[in-house]
């Protein structure tokens, strides 16, 4: 950029300290937005992918009719824990149950001594195992959320529940129960959500994966790989359609932002782009002056928005680390960048129409 | 000077619309001036000079006649041809200044230069051969201060500056000492007539002001559209 060029667009834009202040908050939280949205969306999805791999397992079985992120409760019958568990290749198969609370919490109803022996065991930071049938075990961060310890005493289905231990986050689910207790309180005993399955050998995964499909029509059964690569934005037309959503809100923000911004700017400066003018600039040095403004408040905004990123993840890990997981996604900045670029220059069309198409003579007399 | 004049309007006239009603600013107006004059056009408010001066600065085009300026008649000229003469042949000096605020007087002559393809050096400093006029001028410690900074004499004599700063063919100046007290005002005209003599700079002044008028080697009048 000419550094007249460089000049007249800084000035023009630190000459309203309080205007440009407010137009790059806006396009800020409008990649906030969007960044915290998709970083929330991947931080779930892969934590949930974390802790589905955390327990060791090499095939999982699932109802027939889930979706990959289903709370629902157990469908499955546990006898279908033998029959996996005697065929081929096969060594372990443990099942568990899920029970849903409200937002995205769920209770997980374990055989605690077969996922021991799947997971290599909980590694507990305080407690231990459940002992009793009111005793419920805590992750970490669900722990930290609730300002829980073991010992302490928690609401969860309508009853009381001992903490009998915390443990290190990454295995299965954030609050589990013993299986048949869970199963005799939900009034689903004998049930199951899903069954993990461990092979004798990771190359025998693809034969079994085989053989149980054959054996066991319309249930859903993956290798953990297979299931983990399942969870992602794309394959959960949910988040992806929200995601949508929110983008577009995003985009009439920063559309209504630099709108609003500009336009007041070419009323405000109809005297001066009168002056230009009469300098014998052209519609063009115009034109380009007003969107090199608009692109220096949308890449400010942006950088902006990528910082306020990371306050909104210090936040969500602060204060609520057992419900929401908040990545840094890195292929999201220029897209979010691209995204605000966008709507600002949505935005600055019709001031610019507006400025272009002033008559000289008039905007000098403007008072 | 020589035998065809600078500036040769023929039959001018302006017909403009307010509302439902044809205003007729101009009504046949006929000039001619030559190279290295200053010419003051005395009128009263609604005689027409504003909307003259306009024309004689490609603002704004006319409705008929002819208006030869430097050999090229710009009442021919589309707006885009305008904006290219606007740039290279004439120079404005208005009442209220009209510096931008947001730049120092520098940059303000800067900028000139630089919407006229002439800032050579990019980002360093005015021509060189320009310093002469600057010290006439007398503004070159107040260059890097923002018009906010300076008085209104100060801000017109930048004006001045910005307006001499391409070597236009014309200087057109609308009422400059409009804003000024009479001291100043008297600066600024002392200036005008320096620069017209000095540098043999030729210059149009629209003023109602028979004082400010005198400054001027030829005086012509305005009324109903007309030069009398």
């Amino acid at each position: 950029m000419e550094p007249m060029i460089l000049t007249l667009v800084v000035s023009n834009l630190t000459h309203r300290p309080v205007r440009t202040a407010l137009s790059i908050a806006a396009i800020a939280l409008e990649v906030t937005m969007i960044l915290t949205l998709v970083g929330v969306s991947y931080g779930t999805l892969d934590e949930s992918a974390r802790r589905a791999r955390g327990v060791g397992a090499d095939l999982l079985v699932r109802p027939p009719g889930t979706s990959i992120l289903s709370l629902s409760s157990a469908p499955m019958h546990d006898t279908l824990i033998d029959f996996v568990a005697k065929q081929p290749h096969v060594t372990l198969a443990t099942g568990s149950a899920v029970q849903p609370l409200s937002g995205f919490d769920a209770v997980n109803g374990i055989d605690l001594p077969a996922f021991t022996r799947m997971s290599g065991g909980f590694k507990f930071l305080e407690g231990g195992p459940f002992q009793q049938p009111n005793d419920v075990i805590l992750d970490e961060y669900y722990a930290k959320e609730h300002h829980l310890h073991a010992g302490s005493w928690v609401q969860l289905m309508g009853r009381q529940w001992h903490v009998a231990g915390i443990f290190e986050s990454g295995k299965l689910a954030r609050i589990c129960v013993d299986l048949k207790v869970l199963g005799d309180i939900t009034g689903n005993p004998g049930r199951l959500s899903q069954i993990y399955v461990k092979t004798d050998n990771p190359a025998n995964n693809k034969a079994v994966l085989e053989d149980l499909r054959n054996k066991m029509p319309g249930y859903q059964i993956y290798t953990m790989e297979e299931f983990t690569s399942l969870l992602t934005i794309s394959n959960v037309s949910m988040l992806r359609n929200f995601i949508y959503v929110v983008i577009g809100v995003a985009v009439v923000v920063g559309f209504l932002a630099v709108f609003m911004s500009i336009y007041t700017a070419v009323l405000e400066r109809t005297r001066e782009i009168g002056i230009l003018k009469a300098l014998g600039a052209s519609p063009g040095f115009i034109g380009s002056l007003l969107i090199r403004e608009t692109l220096l408040l949308a890449v400010l905004g942006t950088v902006a928005g990528i910082g306020l990123t990371y306050v909104t993840q210090w936040a969500i890990h602060t204060f609520s680390p057992a419900s929401l997981t908040q990545e840094t996604v890195y292929l999201w900045w220029p897209i979010a960048g691209l995204i605000a670029i966008g709507g600002a220059l949505l935005g600055v069309v019709v001031p610019v129409t507006k400025a272009l198409r002033q008559d000289a003579t008039e905007a000098l007399s403007y008072e | 000077m020589s035998n065809t004049p600078l500036i040769d309007v023929r039959s001018l006239s302006k017909i403009y619309r307010q509302g439902d009603v044809d205003v007729h600013a101009l009504r046949g107006a006929n000039l001619q001036v030559e190279k290295g004059e200053f010419l003051a056009i005395c009128g009263a408010s609604g005689s027409g000079k504003s909307t003259l001066f306009h024309i004689l600065g490609a603002l704004t085009p006319a409705t008929s006649g002819s208006v030869v300026i430097d050999g090229k008649d710009i009442a021919q000229m589309t707006a885009a041809e305008r904006t290219i003469f606007r740039r290279h042949t004439v120079g404005f000096v208005f009442q209220r200044y009209n510096l931008l605020p947001t730049l120092s007087a520098e940059d303000n002559i800067r900028l000139a230069n630089f919407i006229a393809g002439k800032d050579e050096k990019k980002s360093q400093g005015l021509p060189a051969a320009f310093t002469p006029i600057l010290e006439t001028l007398d503004i070159q410690s107040r260059l890097s201060h923002k018009p906010r900074a300076l008085s209104g004499g100060q801000q017109q004599r930048v004006a001045i500056a910005r307006a001499l700063v391409n070597r236009p063919a014309i200087l057109l100046a609308d009422e400059p000492t409009g804003n000024l007290d009479s001291q100043n005002a008297a600066a600024v005209l002392g200036l005008l007539k320096e620069l017209n003599q000095k540098e043999g700079q030729t210059v149009l002044m629209i003023t109602h002001d028979n004082e400010a008028a005198s400054y001027a080697s030829r005086v012509v009048h305005m009324r109903d559209g007309q030069i009398l």
